[in-house]
């Protein structure tokens, strides 16, 4: 990486590890098609199942219960069509979906899909103006008719406010009438303690370039026990749910990303969040009307994540002037077409269109020196400044 | 300087971004969201609010090599442009929403924002020339390429304006522009160009009006009236559909009495009555304005040529200024003159400045 950039957009990729870009390359020069029943077949099978084992070890899985993809979004797509059909499928009554109103586009589109177009009912639960799920909504709607609920999906941690979720209260309401969860934890693996079998959900979804792998590989990490529906039909791989060639370059780096990132995450969070705790209060010391939106800095919010507030700023004009100072970070919703919209966490969590364009996230991650946060805290006092000047006009 | 070049998606305004770097300026590119909705703009002709043109623009800018944004004016461009338009064909006027976008949009909330974000400039595709003057003034001229020039749609632009902008293109004709983006590696080279307004998705004004008025139109139908007779000679569905000079689509049931085909002479938005007769009704040789726009230093009275519609003829004229008001005399006289269209006002090549159409004068006609 450029050594003059400083880059605080960790929550939307993050740099490969040496170990995974290692791993990756050493595959690339092989040859073996998993599926094929030769020795070169047989070898390339190996490195998958290996990396299977790999990834279910440190994540607290069954190597069954992983299932490789192109990434998160695909998995949330699986998860949340191939249960919701197979779970109606099993029983008619089952057309409802609970979610969050704060879920990443990967999920939300899936189920306002299926609520259009396949009868769904899918009802976005509220939150708090911190960012996280009002469990006695969820209780109340679960309570309102347990037979009729297909799924409950919750991410694990908000990707703009770094507000984590509670997983294990959602699995506790859930379990009482046996209904299936999934988790999005696509930012939460490498930077929170994540467990599959001791949170008791039932699907969770992770992505290789979010923990220091390659782009287009990730896993639905799936019960064995649970039925999916398959979305991509053919040659039968990962247990007739998701057909295709497996990119076995791209799943070793995968693994060897997992097992760093989870290996580490202690020591990352630890030092991550004292990172972005300064970041926090030099940044608020520069600009005193700033504040940190979500949850408070603890462990109730991403290590890496700071997503602050700059009144009388636009976020767009903050990102321009920071970016053209070689400071990279976002305005924390992402959009194909580059129309920045109000972004959809905020909204739910009680700021005004006003507030919600305000905002910066900045997000930390493995390659983050102190020396990133000073640049930081140099440039956000004129930067700010310029874009009220913007603002005002 | 450090510029934002307002890249549209189009060809022209990639060629201007390409240009004012070469001319060693430090530019930043720039798409404007202007569209609540962008896919109920027009796509693939027309060069400014779609995703595909977002795109367009995106990808000129990474072969430029220069930085690239896309600002959401979508709220401005509503409230400036969109809901005026409507008001205008509402009071029966014909509104040019490209005048007005580039009077309170392109160059002054787009640029506005520049300045204050500490660029120095905003740079466009425009075909036009700025020069300065022997005042010290920045002058507008049209450009070199008179089938391309559009000095007519930027005859809203105020001094202050014009320091801060950069019209690239202005020296040199379409076919070369095309050219030169061909050869700068621009995928934008064989771009058709835009037509029609922007935010008009099918080209079916009437239509779009009929649909976005709804309850704010003055009437949804009336009668058509000739005025050589009296007599009423069709009904229509709403005077919004209608512009002065207008021949085609007027449905007329009974045959003109002189057997001449019939143009709209006048709409009268509140009895709903658009009254039609022959082409020689349709002569003005006096126009009166309001609102006026001045490039420089405010005239007294100007002898030169007026415009009163985007690449419409030039009229020779005497304009006197008075306060808010200007009354232009035409020396030869103009047929399908609008109110609520710009007279932009010539002196020579330079544009001195610009009124909305408040009213005109036809010529009298003998008896």
């Amino acid at each position: 990486m450029n050594h003059s950039l400083v880059y605080l957009d960790h929550a939307a990729t993050t740099p490969m590890l040496p170990a995974a870009i290692e791993a990756m390359t050493r595959q690339l020069t092989g040859v073996g098609n998993a599926s094929s029943l030769h020795a070169s077949g047989r070898g390339a099978r190996r490195v998958v199942e290996e990396s299977r084992e790999t990834i279910a070890g440190v994540i607290g899985a069954r190597p069954g219960d992983v299932v490789f993809t192109s990434g998160g979004t695909e998995s949330d797509n699986l998860a949340l069509k191939g249960i919701f059909w197979a779970r109606r499928a099993e029983d008619p009554r089952r057309t409802r979906v609970l979610s969050t109103a704060i879920e990443h586009h990967a999920v939300l589109d899936p189920l306002h899909w299926l609520a259009a177009s396949d009868g769904a009912d899918v009802e976005l639960l509220p939150v708090s103006p911190e960012g996280v799920l009002d469990l006695e909504s969820l209780k109340d709607s679960v309570a309102r008719d347990p037979e009729s609920v297909a799924l409950i999906s919750v991410m694990w941690a908000n990707n703009e406010v770094g507000s984590l979720q509670p997983i294990d209260e959602v699995v506790a309401i859930a379990a009482e009438h046996g209904i299936p969860v999934h988790t999005d934890a696509v930012q939460a693996l490498g930077q929170v303690p994540v467990d599959f079998a001791a949170s008791g959900v039932d699907a969770l979804t992770f992505t290789g370039h979010k923990v220091g792998g390659p782009y287009g590989v990730g896993a639905l990490v799936v019960r064995r026990d649970l039925a999916v529906s398959a979305l991509v039909h053919g040659g039968g791989q990962e247990r007739d749910i998701r057909s295709g060639t497996l990119d076995v370059p791209a799943i070793a780096s995968l693994a060897a990303a997992v097992e760093e990132s989870v290996k580490n995450q202690h020591e990352h969070a630890v030092r991550v969040a004292a990172l972005r705790d300064d970041l926090v209060r030099r940044v608020v010391e520069v600009v005193p009307d700033a504040h940190l939106h979500g949850a408070p800095a603890g462990p109730g919010r991403l290590p890496g994540n700071a997503h602050l507030g700059f009144p009388g700023c636009e976020g767009d004009s903050l990102l321009m002037l920071l970016d053209a100072r070689g400071i990279e970070c976002s305005t924390g919703s992402a959009c194909s077409a580059g129309v920045p919209q109000p972004s959809h966490v905020l909204l739910a969590m009680g700021c005004d269109a006003d507030q919600a364009r305000h905002s910066l996230r900045f997000s930390l991650g493995h390659t983050t020196t102190p020396g990133d946060i000073d640049a930081l805290v140099e440039a956000i006092g004129p930067v700010v400044e310029r874009a009220r000047a913007a603002k005002a006009r | 300087m450090k510029v934002v070049a307002a890249m549209s998606g189009g060809v022209d305004s990639a060629v201007a971004a390409a240009r004012a770097v070469q001319a060693g300026h430090e530019v930043t590119g720039v798409h404007l969201a202007l569209s609540r909705n962008p896919a109920s703009y027009r796509s693939g002709a027309r060069g400014c609010c779609t995703i595909e043109d977002s795109n367009d623009a995106r990808r000129a800018a990474d072969v430029i090599g220069i930085p690239f944004y896309v600002w959401d004016l979508s709220d401005r461009f509503h409230e400036d442009v969109v809901e005026d338009f409507m008001d205008e064909y509402a009071a029966g006027r014909t509104p040019n929403p490209c005048l007005r976008c580039n009077e309170k949009i392109k160059f002054a909330a787009v640029l506005d924002r520049a300045l204050a974000l500490g660029f120095d400039a905003v740079a466009t595709g425009h075909y036009a020339q700025l020069r300065t003057g022997a005042d010290g003034l920045i002058e507008m001229h049209r450009a070199t390429d008179h089938a391309k020039d559009q000095s007519y749609v930027l005859g809203v632009l105020d001094q202050q304006q014009l320091r801060h902008s950069l019209f690239p293109l202005g020296d040199t004709d379409k076919t070369a522009v095309r050219r030169e983006a061909g050869s700068r590696g621009l995928l934008v080279a064989d771009k058709p160009d835009s037509h029609d307004i922007c935010f008009v998705a099918d080209g079916d004004n009437a239509g779009w009006l009929r649909e976005k008025l709804g309850d704010r139109a003055p009437n949804h139908g009336g009668d058509i009236v000739d005025a050589t007779t009296g007599e009423t000679v069709g009904s229509h569905t709403g005077t919004y559909g209608f512009t002065i000079g207008q021949r085609r689509g007027l449905h007329l049931g009974v045959p003109a009495a002189d057997g001449k085909p019939r143009f709209v002479l006048d709409i009268e938005p509140v009895s709903g009555t658009v009254t039609v007769g022959p082409r020689e009704r349709l002569a003005v040789d006096h126009v009166a304005g309001v609102r006026p726009r001045w490039c420089g230093t405010v005239p007294e009275r100007v002898e030169g040529t007026v415009q009163m519609r985007a690449h419409g003829a030039e009229h020779r004229a005497v304009v006197i200024v008075s306060g808010d008001r200007v009354e232009i005399d035409l020396l030869d006289p103009a047929e399908g003159i609008a109110p609520g269209q710009a007279a932009v006002i010539y002196d020579g090549t330079r544009v001195v400045g610009s009124a909305t159409i408040e009213s005109t004068r036809p010529v009298e006609v003998d008896a």
